[in-house]
């Protein structure tokens, strides 16, 4: 290792200002320091700091993010074999993952290289060190996909992220909106075929006959939310569940849908992650939980129609409620920032999410708005949060005068 | 018992090389100096040139600022050396002592007798009135005002504080004498702030001010808190705070008539070979503590250590030489730990079982008995916030303190007043600048703020 240390030392004078790859001096920096903590000691205040720091931080997600990952790699192979009309007992757990892999693997380059090579250049414009976010902002982008969703427009839809979600508002630390939901959002108003219907969620399925792929009679690629919308539009007595898949089936994930949304287990390993590092706010996500069962209860109530009589808890496992309450909602830059603003924030997204699932069925996810539009109020909350804070503080002053 | 004063919030740091109860009588230095940036909004005008002869309690400088406030030689000697910076800014004064211990006298009274007008002159002329620190702001006490009370942190809970009880383990007479003396002061109370385990020190036995008990964490021990929990500051208030070495150190001065400004620091820290308390005098040379007592450095390796004058936390880096490294006037403690200029590979990846962190994302948390070996690294690179909630769990106040410091960093003076900036002093958010992932400068840009505030007030 002093050798890699020698050689860093070696080249760093060009890369400094002046030198002769100055202009490359934030990508110089980013890498240096992904390869070794800088040697930079604190100069005012405190002298001593905590180990913590941002990449520390990003890393945390990334691994809370792995289980899911790794079984929505799987699932889309499961799912395409399904399909086929293959089970595990025909295609072995190895194979199914393998074939995942290598669908999953171009969309993660994909969205790192767009993200990754427009953060450089703005840190570079901007004569700043690169920011750790997109580490994890790059993940998040492939796993909300569907795993059919042409390269051009996940390109398209990071650059749009990157640059109208966050670089316009100053980078990392600055964004109103969760980058990774911005570029979904992009994709679901500017490319809506690519994101929407029956055919998108497995591998293979919407271009089916053309290749060749001999599909299960009555197939459809259908995901539980699309079953229950569909129910709903038929006008019929009960929801008939694609594949007959039961809400363990739902809880393990082995159903159609975006990479890494399907399996609540994996995402609930990745929530234990999050909280116990107290990475990810607990808050947040318990808030989400009860704001979504608490709506799903009310809806239960009044019961008009198939898709108010789903219990409520089963909108916890369905679609990407249990991925955007974990690793959207609890974002910490777009989230409010007070720990009261925390409970409403997220109570509202539970509430706002089943909302839209069960009202427009002509967009059954509503995870994935109602996580944007909290983002645009959570300012407003933290607002009257501090508003409190501040009004208890001049109630005192007036009540000791 | 009095109610005890419970916190939740907070952080305690354990590092290695606290100080034994081992007390060493120090020599005297070869120069003691007062340094001018030590005091809040001070410009110091000069009363003597070097060559001067002067005494204990014999006036150097008086600030521009209040004419009336004089700041004092501690020792007796000669002015040796009056060192200026850029622009002819006065770095330090130094004196060299002659060992004779000479100091100017004041006339002694029973301390009943004594008048609030009489208490004041005597403290402004000794030179004793910077020991009284005004809130908001943390400035030197205003001589015109009337505080609405008096406050007395009996504890340091800061990483590798000294036991303050050591402190002042032969000084419950002058203690007491203090608390009556700045009694004169304020038609308020005067407040002492003890922990719980105090049970045998002399802090227990005192009853000469109103007697409050905390437990917790660090800033446990912070006066900021103590009086957010007591009888918080509100816009409009004027509190004062005095350290508990120096309320010994007015008692003396009223008992005595004369000018007597020893101390006891605690020498701390890793880097010590064996880290105790000394018997000193106000404002001593850091090296005539420090020298000999260094565990020696690698040879070929150019890190070397940070000598601080007071905790590592709030501390001011002091370089050992004779133009500012003396020690502050309101610290206790002196603390050597590694530089951290070093480089390690992929360290934000690694287990790093030897790192303290208050988050879990590190192991620390499953070795609490743990005493860790900090060096100086930032740990990181500067970035925007990006977390949120864990800062307001090592502050121990009303106050949001992400929402006050980016008031501050707006520099909106409205929102700085609504958000608690009159309750806090640097100090109080140490621990936030500690966790804070993005390593920010917390106690930096409160320092502007504060400065700000002073500006536009008046």
């Amino acid at each position: 290792m002093k050798g890699l240390r020698h050689y860093l030392n070696k080249i760093k004078p060009n890369f400094e200002q002046g030198g002769k790859y100055g202009r490359f001096a934030s990508t110089f920096e980013a890498f240096e320091s992904f390869l070794y903590v800088p040697n930079t000691v604190t100069r005012k205040g405190a002298h001593i700091r905590d180990a913590m720091d941002l990449k520390r931080t990003m890393t945390v997600v990334i691994i809370a993010l792995l289980p899911a990952l790794l079984f929505g790699m799987f699932n889309i192979g499961y799912q395409h074999n399904l399909a086929l009309g293959l089970t595990l007992s025909d295609v072995s757990v190895w194979s199914n993952f393998w074939f995942g892999f290598l669908k999953v693997l171009p969309i993660i380059v994909v969205a790192y290289a767009v993200g990754l090579g427009i953060e450089f250049l703005f840190a570079e414009l901007r004569h700043e060190e690169v920011n750790e976010g997109f580490l994890v902002s790059g993940m998040l982008i492939p796993m909300i996909m569907p795993v059919d969703c042409p390269l051009w427009i996940v390109a398209v839809a990071t650059a749009f992220a990157v640059v109208v979600g966050k670089e316009m508002f100053g980078g990392t630390g600055m964004n109103i909106f969760n980058p990774a939901l911005l570029a979904r959002a992009f994709i679901f108003f500017a490319y809506p075929t690519a994101i929407s219907g029956n055919e998108v969620w497995v591998a293979g399925l919407k271009n089916a006959s053309a290749a060749g792929m001999q599909l299960v009679d009555g197939y459809s690629g259908a995901t539980p939310l699309s079953d229950a919308a569909a129910a709903l539009s038929n006008g019929a007595q009960s929801i008939d569940w694609s594949m007959g898949t039961t809400p363990i089936d739902w809880f393990y994930g082995l159903i159609p849908g975006s990479i890494g949304e399907t399996s609540t287990l994996a995402i609930l390993i990745g929530a234990f992650i999050l909280i116990w590092t107290g990475v990810g706010s607990w808050r947040i996500m318990l808030s989400t939980v009860i704001g979504g069962l608490v709506m799903g209860g009310i809806f239960n109530l009044i019961g008009t129609n198939v898709m108010m009589d789903i219990p409520a808890w089963y909108h916890l496992l369905i679609g990407g409620f249990a991925f955007g309450t974990v690793f959207m909602a609890t974002d910490p830059v777009t989230a409010a920032q007070t720990d009261r603003g925390k409970w409403i924030y997220g109570f509202l997204i539970g509430v706002l999410c089943v909302l839209t699932r069960v009202l427009n069925p002509g967009y059954p996810e509503g995870m994935m708005l109602a996580i944007l539009f909290m983002n645009a109020m959570a300012p407003l909350i933290d607002y009257y949060v501090v508003q409190g804070n501040i009004k208890r503080r001049l109630k005192r002053a007036k009540v000791n005068a | 018992m009095s109610k005890v004063i419970k916190l939740r919030k907070g952080l305690d740091i354990n590092l290695v090389g606290a100080a034994e109860r081992v007390l060493t009588k120090g020599g005297d230095a070869p120069g003691y100096a007062l340094v001018p940036s030590h005091y809040r909004g001070v410009t110091p005008k000069l009363l003597v040139k070097v060559g001067d002869k002067v005494k204990a309690g014999s006036p150097l400088f008086f600030s521009k600022e209040h004419p009336e406030v004089l700041f004092t030689a501690p020792v007796s000697g000669e002015v040796s050396a009056i060192n200026r910076g850029e622009k002819r800014k006065i770095l330090s004064i130094v004196v060299r002592p002659d060992g004779e211990r000479q100091s100017e006298q004041f006339d002694t009274c029973p301390i009943g007798d004594l008048t609030r007008e009489r208490v004041r002159e005597t403290l402004l002329r000794a030179g004793f009135w910077p020991m009284l620190v005004q809130r908001p702001f943390g400035v030197i006490a205003d001589t015109a005002a009337t505080p609405k009370a008096i406050f007395i942190s009996g504890l340091d809970t800061a990483p590798l504080a000294p036991e303050l009880n050591f402190l002042v383990q032969d000084q419950g007479e002058h203690l007491i004498a203090g608390l009556e003396v700045l009694k004169k002061l304020t038609d308020g109370k005067v407040h002492l702030t003890v922990g719980t385990d105090t049970t045998a020190g002399v802090l227990s036995r005192i009853k000469q001010a109103e007697i409050h008990h905390i437990e917790g964490p660090h800033p446990a021990g912070n006066v900021g808190v103590q009086i957010a929990h007591i009888d918080p500051i509100n816009k409009g208030d004027l509190v004062w705070t005095v350290e508990l070495q120096h309320v010994a150190m007015i008692g003396r001065l009223f008992m005595t008539g004369t000018v007597d400004m020893t101390k006891i620091v605690a020498l701390t820290g890793s880097e010590v070979v064996k880290p105790r308390y000394f018997k000193v005098i106000s404002g001593a040379l850091i090296s005539s503590i420090t020298d000999g007592n260094l565990r020696p450095q690698d040879a070929g390796e150019e890190r070397g250590v940070r000598i601080i004058s007071g905790n590592p936390l709030t501390g001011i880096k002091v370089e050992p030489d004779d133009i500012e490294g003396y020690l502050g006037f309101y610290h206790n403690q002196v603390t050597v730990i590694p530089e951290g200029n070093k480089y390690e590979f992929l360290g934000w990846a690694m287990p790093r079982i030897s790192k303290f962190s208050a988050s879990h994302s590190y192991f620390s948390w499953m070795f609490p008995k743990k005493r860790y070996n900090l060096d100086t690294n930032l740990n990181g690179g500067p970035r925007a916030f990006v977390q949120t909630g864990i800062y307001d769990r090592v502050l121990p106040m009303n106050i949001y303190p992400l929402y006050l410091i980016k008031a501050v960093m707006a520099g909106d003076i409205d929102k700085m007043e609504n958000l608690g900036i009159y309750e806090v002093l640097e100090e109080d958010l140490a621990l936030c600048e500690f966790i804070d992932p993005s390593k920010n400068e917390w106690q930096a840009t409160l320092s502007r703020g504060i400065e700000l505030m002073i500006k536009e007030l008046n």
